[in-house]
């Protein structure tokens, strides 16, 4: 296999084998909790397919999109930033009670809550980075710590005398709603949908692209997946890895502060107690699953979104819908696992190429480090 | 993890051992007398009483636990932060096996189901050698989805039982020194200097006491010697330090570092089935609130060693105790904090590093003038010490903090140089 499609293949095989391997796990255990596993799966297929479950799909896609998207900037320079997940909430609190705090002009005031947003996240990041280059911390622990760090700040600032006010007709508790002069309005993309899907997903190809550009056409994104790939090489090229590293997590902080954007900017206008948790580390999965591609990644948000939007069917049936997060957890480790097996032939199969190409009947493969991820 | 690791210096071990007893007995002295003071400064009573003691061991036991997981699979050179979803899959395992046959059975299923998350990690990250922590986040996801789906599948329906809970589980019985326990409370509560805060700190450990906990404790001890005076655990440590050296002496370094995953995997299940069994009598949804994440933290807080994962956990269970049964009482954990930080202060000073010192000094002056000015600390600060303890003490102790030299990195056998 060689050329393009002989890559795109290969590229696809992986994740296939996972979906495959997920759904044969899910339907034993369907089968054996006495569910027939067809007839859930038809069943989520068939909602799922409904305009208005497409569109619900879609919206949980954008945001998923850019959680994996901060991961995977991370992800490309091996560097793990677990705290997608506090940065995310503590922006999104933050930026949306800076955006019910004033009255701009429409486009001016959307920006402010969006940049807002993007420099707490970096700056929540960045303390990982700066732990890391200045005092060696790893910034998969000190994410995580950050993550609860977050959590408690949210939960403090959150409160009815601080940044928080009663909502009407609930006993839940907000920030101030956000003037319509900061919300983005919807789009009717899906035919035949009543409801819409969030303008924010203009932003978010935007970002996408951004990402691809970065990575892919500027002196900036080699030295970054140079770093990833071999650091010593990297260094040797005069890369300068701390500041690499703190710049990384700072542009993966950024762009984790736009998670809770299209939630906030397009449906609640409020950082309420029940504003989704947790999208961070959803954003590892379909990073991961994605293979921090900006396309791979869209097709995972696309799948994870169908998934979780089309099991909402299966309460009515009587079928716990929590199966989907069994689907999810199954298709992340298999894919992973899927992904080295693949690395590993690659590698063995370059090996014997050169060898034969150098006339050696040498085999034996050569030793290989480096995280898959 | 980028930390450059040189070897331990080698000093002499007989003369350490020595040491040792009359530095433990040194330090909890220390750490009682700065209690003693505070409590008297202060007034605040509940932070010695045996109720405070007794829910501090008890909420230190699952993050214990999850931390000894965390040991065993660093040691051996995995890094798990799937901790938190072998947990879970402890929680359910507890609730189910729990309600229908005894907490003994929920005590076994839950070590059953977090082997099983173990023997998962192992599979993925030593035979198919998929990045460790790439692996733990996968792990984690699936844990929390499989215990939420079995949940649902078997707890709807039975009296008690619902989609996010199990029906209770019969209790397994507590254990109190007859007499002494009582001697020890009504001494804890005459308030005197010293003596009541040691009756407090010993009532609370004799008080009540869990068989969860109580096993937890002598696995702690069993995993010191397993791991650092048996041949058994010379070899997987050595796993953890130089696979290769480790595999050119006949290692089989494979088999070791699966044991020790999955071991890891067994001893997050048990924590787990602690808050099912004991702590909630019940699977309860979202349960373990990120304690597997506490319990890695606390490892490294202890420096990878069995005796610093239990203070770590210690402190923990401590922190999490005051801020649940006395808010109060957690303001006077303020100054308890200032005056630790300016004693830590000046050791370091007195050690040559000026920075630490400074840092210290300026958080503890800090903490006193915070102390001084407030009456209350909101309890969203005091949820937030363990993270914030755990990153003071990873930035500035990340010198003196040694991790296995091979922690976190791909292993193939026969790929060494």
């Amino acid at each position: 296999m060689s050329g393009r499609l002989g890559r795109v293949v290969v590229a696809l095989i992986a994740p296939l084998l996972a979906i495959a391997f997920a759904v044969v796990v899910t339907s034993i255990i369907l089968a054996f909790t006495g569910h027939p596993p067809f007839a859930v799966f038809s069943t989520m297929i068939e909602y799922g397919t409904r305009p208005r479950t497409v569109t619900l799909t879609v919206n949980s896609a954008i945001t998923y999109y850019l959680s994996a998207l901060a991961v995977a900037i991370g992800f490309k320079m091996n560097l793990f930033n677990i705290g997608v997940d506090g940065q995310y909430r503590l922006a999104a609190m933050l930026a949306a009670a800076v955006g019910g705090a004033v009255s701009l002009p429409a486009p001016l005031h959307v920006a402010l809550i969006v940049l807002v947003a993007m420099a707490v996240g970096a700056f929540w990041a960045g303390i990982a980075g700066l732990l890391r280059t200045s005092r060696g911390v790893s910034e998969v622990i000190s994410t995580i710590m950050l993550n609860f760090i977050a959590t408690g700040i949210v939960a403090y600032l959150l409160a009815p005398d601080r940044l928080a006010e009663p909502i009407a007709g609930s006993n839940n508790i907000g920030t101030a709603p956000i003037p319509p002069s900061g919300r983005i309005p919807g789009l009717s993309l899906i035919p035949g949908a009543s409801n819409e899907v969030y303008g924010f997903i203009i932003l978010a190809a935007f970002v996408g692209a951004a990402y691809w550009f970065t990575l892919s056409r500027t002196r900036f994104g080699f030295d970054l997946r140079a770093t990833g790939a071999n650091q010593a090489a990297a260094v040797a090229s005069g890369v300068n890895v701390k500041k690499m590293v703190v710049t990384t997590m700072l542009l993966s902080g950024a762009v984790a502060g736009l998670v809770g954007m299209p939630q906030l900017l397009g449906a609640s206008y409020t950082y309420s107690l029940d504003f989704p948790a947790g999208l961070g580390f959803t954003g590892i999965a379909i990073a991961l699953l994605g293979r921090n591609s900006p396309i791979g990644i869209a097709f995972a948000a696309l799948l994870w979104g169908f998934l979780e939007n089309s099991a909402q069917i299966l309460d009515l049936e009587g079928i716990p819908k929590e199966i989907v997060q069994i689907m999810q957890g199954v298709i992340v480790l298999s894919v992973v696992i899927a992904y080295e097996l693949v690395r590993r032939w690659q590698v063995r199969r370059v090996a014997s190429n050169v060898g034969k190409q150098l006339g050696t009947a040498d085999e034996s493969s050569p030793a290989t480090t480096g995280a898959s991820a | 993890m980028s930390a450059t690791a040189t070897a331990t210096p080698a000093s002499p071990a007989p003369v350490r051992r020595k040491r040792l007893l009359p530095r433990l007995l040194l330090g909890v002295s220390a750490m009682i007398l700065l209690f003693s003071v505070v409590r008297a400064v202060s007034g605040a009573d509940q932070l010695t009483s045996v109720g405070t003691i007794s829910a501090a061991l008890g909420l230190a036991v699952p993050i214990g636990m999850a931390a000894l997981g965390g040991l065993w699979a660093e040691r051996s050179g995995v890094v798990n932060i799937g901790l938190e979803g072998m947990m879970i899959l402890g929680t359910w395992g507890a609730g189910w096996a729990g309600y229908q046959w005894g907490p003994w059975a929920g005590v076994g299923m839950a070590i059953a189901m977090g082997a099983f998350g173990g023997a998962l990690h192992a599979i993925a990250t030593v035979w198919f050698g998929v990045d460790h922590i790439v692996s733990g986040v996968a792990i984690n996801v699936l844990g929390l989805g499989l215990a939420t789906y079995l949940a649902a599948a078997t707890f709807v329906g039975v009296p008690g039982g619902g989609a996010t809970q199990s029906p209770p589980i019969p209790t397994m019985g507590t254990v109190t020194i007859p007499g002494l326990s009582d001697a020890m409370d009504t001494l804890a509560g005459k308030d005197i200097f010293f003596v009541s805060d040691f009756a407090g700190l010993i009532g609370g450990l004799i008080t009540n006491v869990s068989y969860i906990t109580i096993i937890a404790v002598l696995l702690l001890v069993a995993t010191w010697w397993l791991l650092w005076k048996s041949s058994f655990g010379l070899r997987l440590r050595s796993c953890g330090e130089a696979p290769y050296a480790a595999e050119s002496l006949g290692v089989n370094v494979y088999k070791y570092k699966s044991i020790a995953v999955v071991a890891s995997g067994a001893l997050a299940g048990f924590g787990g089935s602690y808050l099912a069994i004991v702590a909630a009598q019940q699977y309860r949804e979202g349960q373990t609130a990120g304690r597997g994440y506490i319990g890695l933290a606390a490892m490294i807080f202890g420096n990878w060693r069995p005796g610093g994962l239990a203070s770590g956990a210690g402190l923990f269970g401590y922190a999490d105790a005051l801020q649940l049964r006395n808010a109060e009482a957690v303001h006077a954990l303020l100054l308890v904090g200032a005056i630790a930080l300016a004693a830590i202060a000046i050791l370091s000073l007195r050690r040559g590093s000026v920075v630490s010192a400074v840092v210290l000094g300026g958080l503890g002056a800090g903490m006193l003038v915070w102390y001084l000015l407030t009456d209350t600390v909101p309890p969203q600060f005091a949820f937030m010490t363990p993270y914030v303890t755990t990153l003071l003490v990873l930035s500035l102790a990340s010198q003196r903090l040694r991790m296995p030299a091979a922690d976190g990195q791909p292993y193939r056998r026969g790929a060494g140089r």
